[in-house]
């Protein structure tokens, strides 16, 4: 039996590479991931609860958190609309200069952060003509919340076209001609067909566009102004609280973010589209 | 012939997506939904709201950055790029990033492999974690390899304003890149193509190299070209880490902050115009990667 | 004429789906519009129902110009051959949606509901999603959802395409009995012609974008506009360079009038019938003959046989000269 005798030292070296491919792999991600997570936990309750505590029930924090929030809905909420309506503009319909579109959508992840803050304030900073105009009627936009909104956009553009278009494509475009002969309206058949039918798509795209503007840094540090207690969202009141060495504002906020972070790590893991599907 | 029998029935629903969803994969199409070219006034619009939403917040900010660098012309454009500084900023940028890119094609790729080939208790949750530097903001993540790898560190590594640091910082940012991009291409495989090759008599690394791996590299390529041009691009996770030391360890990004911190407009320009330049390379080239990776799938 | 489809032409860029394309659909009839793939009938229902505009001509339905009509306000009942099932909702919403889109009272959506569930026997099924249905139970809820509305005309674009054959079959009777329930006029799209000799009233064969010949099925079996037709609704092989139905081919073991040698290659019998193939003047040709007769004439391959035309098809010559 030759088979047996050649397969049973194949089956063997095999279960030994794969012993050791698999102890390398865990080994990288447990010193690059692993290991630093459980730090931040350790070092944020290194001293119990009541310095975390306080230090995230500061006013500073409470309003980074605040203007946090403010700027990242805000920022979803655009993209939402715009995402839906590219989607829909790329996949169900044609027009000419639809490739450069195409091309276009995917630019902001090419965009290094800082560069993101620069051209923003390059454009609509106060001292530019825009800008100016708009700061002397009472709504600047750079180092205010306006700028911000407006570099989160920017960083997370692609995200939800990209989360939606493949699921519309795949959906096709039968149940909503179903759905105009049956009389509905154009508006109709979207709410009632094309809604529900990209819904998890949609609710994939928006928790990952959610994630990166909850987490935009570099974007936002430039055109933010970082104005602590005015344009200061958590991400930069880590920066600014350790630099100023008070390390244990900033391993507690950092551990709010992180929380948050797994949080959306779950619902991306519960809403990603599967194979399946 | 095939296009013009589709004109007619129309095909059958989509097979589930799977794995390789080309960035650019919406171009193309014949015809909208009823098959017409025309532009109706309901797309007139709204390609309209598109273009003044994109180049609004997108293009003409960027052409601004682009117009500021080359205004007073291509000598000046080249001396601010060129300052000691900035220059090795730059260096330090493209070296970092193309050693990251290395280490990810590789890492990436062997734990995509471990994810799909392998079992072991906890596989789940490993897989969960890889998109952790994804959801992770990046001053955190930067802050958290500080803890472990800058000075105090528990380990007794300290990797915290050297240039090593700046690479672990870029690992830890781009590991999903060629994982996610590999792994649903190792999935798809055709596992009877190995049996196939194994009953020729193909040992396990003929088989690897011979089969596997040729069907792996459109999807390494383009994950390794996306964790390159992060790399570039990224700021929050090295500012921390990298102490910012011109000469030394500043990246071309910390260098931009600080000439925008320090009113110097036309040199951040100037040094971003070339970011902007190479992650477009990097991009056309992703596209022509995957147009080709799509040919020979 | 229920839809009238006046000089329509279609153009996917150079691709001519559509040429100058004419059909008259009586009212209350079961009518096929047969042909291959790309001939252009999917095309034309989709312009019937609004869901493509036409390029030049006009369309008419039960006497409206409905040419730059929208779909939503055609009042057709479109069925898509991957159903189109709306999968979000359970079975009772799919059907329930035209009337919802039309506000109608609550009370009123759920009696023609109940009732059209049960005309296509799928009312144990309304709560059901249509990810739990069969493909033929789903196709039956298309209909129901189509019928709902009570359109003036139901298109159904390759209704039975995604079936296997056994559900196809049941099925094609079964819109045959609905037909005759309802009598809605109705228009299907197949490429079967099987499919459309069984149970349409009239065929309309369209290829290459222009109708080949229209007629009720038997017309169209007997007196085919031209080979094309022929040899598209049944079997056909040639004899004398001419086309002829092989069960028109008649077999003897001794010559007599009108006959021509040939030499049997092969006897292949399916079942009931005996496949027939001889070499005839250098020529290849096949005639179709019964169990019985084969064994009547004790065919061999190798033995020499005398084949005619049973039956000439009467007017095939002239129509074949003017197609």
């Amino acid at each position: 039996m030759p088979e047996l005798s050649s397969a049973a030292p194949k089956v063997a070296a095999s279960t030994v590479s794969k012993v050791a491919l698999r102890s390398v792999a865990l080994t990288y991600l447990f010193f690059l991931l692993v290991l630093p997570l459980l730090l931040i936990c350790w070092r944020t309750f290194d001293h119990g609860l009541t310095p975390v505590w306080t230090a995230l029930s500061s006013a500073s924090a409470l309003h980074a958190f605040k203007v946090t929030v403010i700027v990242a809905v805000l920022a979803v909420a655009l993209n939402t609309v715009f995402g839906v309506g590219v989607a829909i503009l790329l996949v169900r319909h044609d027009f000419p200069g639809k490739r450069v579109l195409n091309a276009f959508i995917d630019l902001p992840l090419a965009v290094s952060p800082v560069v993101v803050g620069l051209a923003l304030v390059l454009v609509y900073g106060n001292t530019t003509a825009l800008g100016g105009w708009f700061s002397d009627h009472g709504f600047p936009i750079i180092f205010s919340i306006p700028g911000m909104v407006l570099a989160t956009v920017f960083v997370s553009l692609p995200l939800i076209v990209r989360a939606v278009a493949p699921v519309l494509a795949e959906v096709g475009v039968e149940q909503e001609q179903a759905a105009w002969t049956l009389g509905a309206s154009p508006w109709a058949a979207f709410r009632r067909i094309t809604l529900p039918a990209i819904r998890w798509a949609l609710a994939y795209g928006m928790v990952l566009a959610l994630a990166r503007s909850l987490g935009e840094y570099g974007a936002v540090a430039v055109v933010s102004g970082r104005l602590v207690d005015q344009t200061q969202t958590l991400t930069l009141f880590v920066e600014e609280r350790y630099q100023n060495f008070d390390q244990a504002a900033a391993y507690a906020a950092s551990f709010a973010l992180a929380f948050l972070a797994v949080v959306i790590l779950l619902l991306i893991k519960f809403l990603r589209p599967k194979d399946s599907a | 012939m095939e296009a013009r029998i589709d004109l007619d029935s129309p095909p059958p629903p989509a097979a589930p997506a799977r794995g390789r969803r080309r960035l650019g994969g919406l171009g193309g199409r014949r015809g909208g939904p009823d098959g017409t070219r025309r532009v109706g006034p309901g797309v007139a619009l709204g390609l309209g709201m598109t273009t003044m939403y994109l180049s609004l917040i997108v293009l003409i900010p960027l052409a601004a950055v682009v117009w500021q660098s080359t205004e007073k012309g291509p000598a000046f454009f080249w001396q601010a790029v060129t300052t000691p500084e900035s220059w090795a900023a730059l260096k330090l940028t493209v070296v970092a990033s193309l050693l990251v890119a290395v280490v990810n094609l590789v890492m990436g790729t062997l734990i995509a492999w471990v994810l799909v080939r392998d079992t072991f208790r906890g596989k789940a949750l490993v897989d969960m974690l890889i998109d952790l530097p994804f959801a992770l903001p990046t001053i955190v993540a930067g802050l958290v390899l500080l803890a472990l790898y800058g000075p105090g560190s528990p380990l007794g590594v300290n990797l915290a304003y050297a240039r090593s640091g700046v690479v672990v910082a870029l690992l830890f940012v781009t590991l999903p890149f060629v994982v996610r991009t590999v792994q649903p291409v190792l999935l798809e495989l055709d596992r009877e193509m190995e049996s196939a090759a194994a009953s020729l008599g193909a040992g396990n690394a003929t088989i690897f190299r011979r089969i596997v791996l040729p069907n792996l590299i459109p999807a390494m390529a383009a994950g390794t070209a996306l964790a390159f041009a992060r790399s570039i691009s990224e700021f929050g996770a090295t500012v921390l880490i990298s102490g910012n030391i011109p000469f030394k360890t500043q990246v071309s990004a910390v260098s931009i902050f600080g000439q925008i911190e320090s009113d110097n407009p036309i040199g951040a320009a100037a040094v971003s115009t070339v970011l902007l330049v190479i992650a477009l390379v990097v991009l056309i080239l992703l596209d022509v990667l995957q147009r080709w990776g799509a040919r020979r799938a | 004429m229920a839809i009238d489809a006046a000089h329509v032409t279609k153009r996917f860029g150079d691709f001519v789906a559509l040429d100058d394309v004419s059909v008259d659909i009586p009212t209350g009839a079961l009518t096929a519009l047969l042909g291959p793939s790309g001939g252009g009938k999917s095309t034309l229902l989709r312009i019937i129902a609004g869901l493509e505009q036409a390029d030049s001509g006009t369309i008419t339905i039960e006497g409206e110009e409905a040419t730059r009509l929208s779909p939503q306000r055609r009042n057709v009942g479109f069925v898509f051959q991957h159903y189109a099932a709306f999968k979000h909702m359970t079975v009772y919403r799919n059907v329930a949606f035209g009337l919802e889109i039309r506000k109608v009272p609550k009370d009123k959506i759920r009696r023609r509901v109940t009732e059209l569930l049960e005309l296509v026997h799928l009312d144990a099924m309304a709560h059901r999603y249509p990810a739990q249905l069969s493909g033929g139970q789903r196709q039956r809820m298309a209909l129901a959802r189509a019928l709902a509305v009570e359109p003036k005309v139901l298109l159904l674009d390759e209704p039975f395409g995604a079936l296997d054959a056994q559900v196809r079959k049941e099925l094609r009777t079964w819109l045959r009995r609905l037909h005759d329930e309802v009598h809605v006029t109705t228009v299907f799209v197949t490429h079967d012609q099987e499919e459309a000799m069984e149970v349409a009233d009239s065929i309309v064969v369209l290829a290459n974008g222009r109708v080949e010949q229209s007629g009720r099925p038997d017309e169209l079996y007997e007196r085919p506009a031209n080979d094309f037709v022929m040899s598209f609704l049944g079997p056909v092989t040639t004899l004398g360079g001419e086309l002829v139905r092989p069960h028109d081919l008649e077999v003897l073991v001794q010559p007599a009038q009108d006959t021509v040698p040939a030499t049997v290659l092969r006897v292949v019998r399916l079942g009931f019938e005996v496949r027939v193939e001889v070499l005839l003047d250098g020529v290849e040709t096949w005639a179709q003959v019964t169990r019985t007769t084969a064994a009547r004439l004790g065919l061999q391959s190798g033995s020499t046989v005398y084949v005619r035309p049973e039956r000439v098809s009467a007017d095939s010559d002239s129509l074949v000269a003017s197609a």
